[in-house]
């Protein structure tokens, strides 16, 4: 079985958000592989291969759109495993979700996987857009926002847990077709492939993507990585999508800490009138 | 001039709360484009919950279907885009369910649609805000497609009133049904008496600090005095301790309650992305060091043990008076 996992380079979402003329200022912002698209690379990792002896049972092929330096995002994701990957160039501003799924949809075109795994949303720009409008693009059915998933024994198609407001949604969908995670989807035993023993527990606790080893971050140097332009695909890149500005969100005033319960409910009546 | 399709979620005979916050938003975008609101109810169910919608929109169209029983993209979506161009809409919105978050983006890849999601502010003719870095920042965008797609904060936009009159309700086709191969095996949901979470006046939520699921019966104890909604941070939902719908967070549901009780949750960034918009905050937390007390109006340092147990004891003198 074939997996693309598009991944997106996004500023540490640990760091500050700072404004500079208007934009959120980058310069010196250290660049990581967007959280739910890490564990899209986890998840496509777990459901194409034996956990317990280790054999590969498919390719896991990343692509990313972004300039030269998003290449390092690529070397992180084939140092957790992943076996060759693509770099479309393109400058961060000149992209909007409209854009990237019609390039994403040439590549699918061209690479013919079985399955994109994506991740929800990229943790900069919270649009949650590209995943869906890909499918849409491809008439492929989609299973977003997955919290479990399992690959079908004949690989036809996969059932999917969603939390979904009502609660957890069970939905399968034939393959080929587009997966998007959620955080819950890197839980120890989250993913099942019917190739994996179902017993086996990835790690414990809340789980979490793998960490490259040593001998990853070596195999990774030696990995194919190519490189293109969007030119290549001949889609037409105009984004629909300007920004006008940036605001930061109003502080909240300081709040009070209050002795005990008794004077609490007072403020809530007297003060807040909240009760 | 344009018209705007409000894709409208419903229950029963009604439209659910979350939808009257997309309404609310298409009353401001209609007036914007000089337009009219066009609310669209699809599934089994619509053509008896139309008039229902008819208080809140001038046209209202409903696409009943027994194929269309279960909420799919894949069903869905076509039959939103070829309304859309049917009804000259301008925007095609939602609110920011799990239903809305899911089938927006797709309706627009089928329309070439720009799209913004999850807005908090529209700001005249096709230009939004909404918040971005986990509610860290807030970006201002415009979108300049023909038919641009749009998903709501429900937070954002209070419940739209009825108009005062009553639309006209037609019946569309749903035309032919296509799931692309998916399905619907089954839905786990856990029936509550309590308000829901994304529209409840009050919200009493727990965190990791809870303990265990038992403990939070205590929570919940409070959340039935006070008529409030239940939620909790992602770690007590990982843990297992309570449903995984009660999360409130970045991932999760963003609330926005005039009361939120943040007790025994620490208040990690992803956590306060979903509640920082709630009116009052009240922390309560063992850790006088948390981060949910620069976040929180009113802070009491103690356990949940200690504070719980009072906080009802209290609350019922308070309603006893009254």
């Amino acid at each position: 079985m074939k997996i693309l996992v598009p991944i997106k380079r996004v500023p540490d979402p640990e760091l500050k958000v700072k404004l500079k003329d208007g934009a959120i200022d980058l310069a010196g912002a250290s660049w990581v592989v967007n959280t739910f698209d890490e564990y899209a690379v986890e998840t496509a990792l777990r459901l194409r291969e034996n956990a317990e002896s280790g054999e590969s049972h498919g390719e896991v092929v990343v692509v990313t759109i972004g300039p030269d330096d998003a290449g390092q995002q690529l070397r992180s994701a084939l140092a957790m495993g992943a076996d060759r990957a693509i770099r479309i160039d393109g400058e961060d501003k000149a992209l909007d979700s409209r854009v990237v799924a019609a390039v994403l949809a040439k590549v699918i075109e061209a690479e013919k996987p079985d399955l994109v795994v994506m991740g929800k949303q990229a943790v900069d720009g919270d649009a949650n857009q590209v995943g869906q409008m890909l499918a849409g693009k491809l008439g492929w059915p989609q299973a977003t926002f997955a919290a479990t998933v399992e690959l079908a024994a004949d690989k036809a198609s996969l059932t999917v847990g969603r939390e979904v407001d009502a609660g957890v949604e069970y939905k399968t969908i034939a393959l080929p077709g587009v997966l998007t995670v959620d955080l819950r989807v890197v839980a120890p035993t989250s993913v099942k492939n019917n190739i994996t023993p179902a017993s086996h527990s990835y790690g414990t606790g809340e789980g979490g993507p793998r960490y490259a080893s040593l001998k990853g971050i070596m195999a990774a140097k030696k990995k194919p990585m190519e490189q293109k332009s969007i030119g290549d695909y001949g889609v037409d890149v105009t984004p629909a999508t300007r920004e006008l500005g940036i605001t930061l969100p109003a502080a909240r005033a300081a709040g009070q800490k209050v002795a005990d319960i008794p004077t609490l409910v007072k403020k809530l009546v007297d003060e807040a009138k909240a009760l | 001039m344009g018209n705007i399709l409000a894709f409208c979620e419903f229950d029963g005979g009604a439209l659910r709360a979350s939808a009257l916050s997309n309404l609310s938003f298409a009353r401001q975008a209609a007036s914007a484009h000089g337009g009219e609101v066009v609310a669209l109810l699809i599934g089994v169910g619509a053509a008896a919950a139309g008039p229902a919608a008819a208080a809140y929109a001038a046209k209202v169209v409903t696409v009943e279907h027994g194929d269309l029983g279960h909420y799919l993209a894949e069903t869905y979506a076509p039959i939103v885009a070829r309304l859309a161009g049917e009804h000259g809409a301008a925007i095609v919105c939602a609110t920011a369910t799990s239903v809305g978050k899911d089938l927006l983006p797709r309706v627009a890849a089928l329309l070439d649609a720009g799209m913004a999601s999850d807005i908090s502010k529209l700001e005249g003719g096709n230009r939004f805000t909404r918040p971005i870095l986990a509610g860290n920042a807030y970006s201002t965008v415009e979108v300049s497609t023909p038919v641009v797609c749009v998903t709501v904060r429900q937070s954002e936009f209070a419940p739209a009133e009825p108009t005062g009159s009553t639309g006209s309700v037609t019946s569309a086709d749903a035309g032919a049904i296509d799931a692309k191969g998916a399905r619907i095996d089954r839905v786990d949901s856990q029936k509550s008496d309590r308000p829901e979470l994304t529209s409840a006046k009050v919200v009493v939520a727990g965190g990791r600090g809870m303990g265990n699921g038992d403990n939070f019966k205590q929570l919940e104890a409070l959340a039935d005095l006070l008529g409030a909604a239940m939620g909790a941070s992602r770690a007590a939902t990982d843990a297992g301790m309570v449903p995984a719908d009660w999360q409130v967070g970045q991932t999760g549901k963003i609330v926005a309650p005039n009361l939120y009780f943040a007790v025994a949750i620490s208040g990690a960034i992803q956590h306060l992305a979903g509640m920082k918009g709630s009116k009052t905050i009240v922390a309560i937390n063992k850790d006088p060091e948390a981060p949910i007390f620069q976040v929180a109006d009113y802070g009491v340092v103690t356990t949940w043990e200690k504070a719980i147990p009072e906080l009802i004891e209290e609350i019922k003198k308070v309603k006893a008076t009254r």
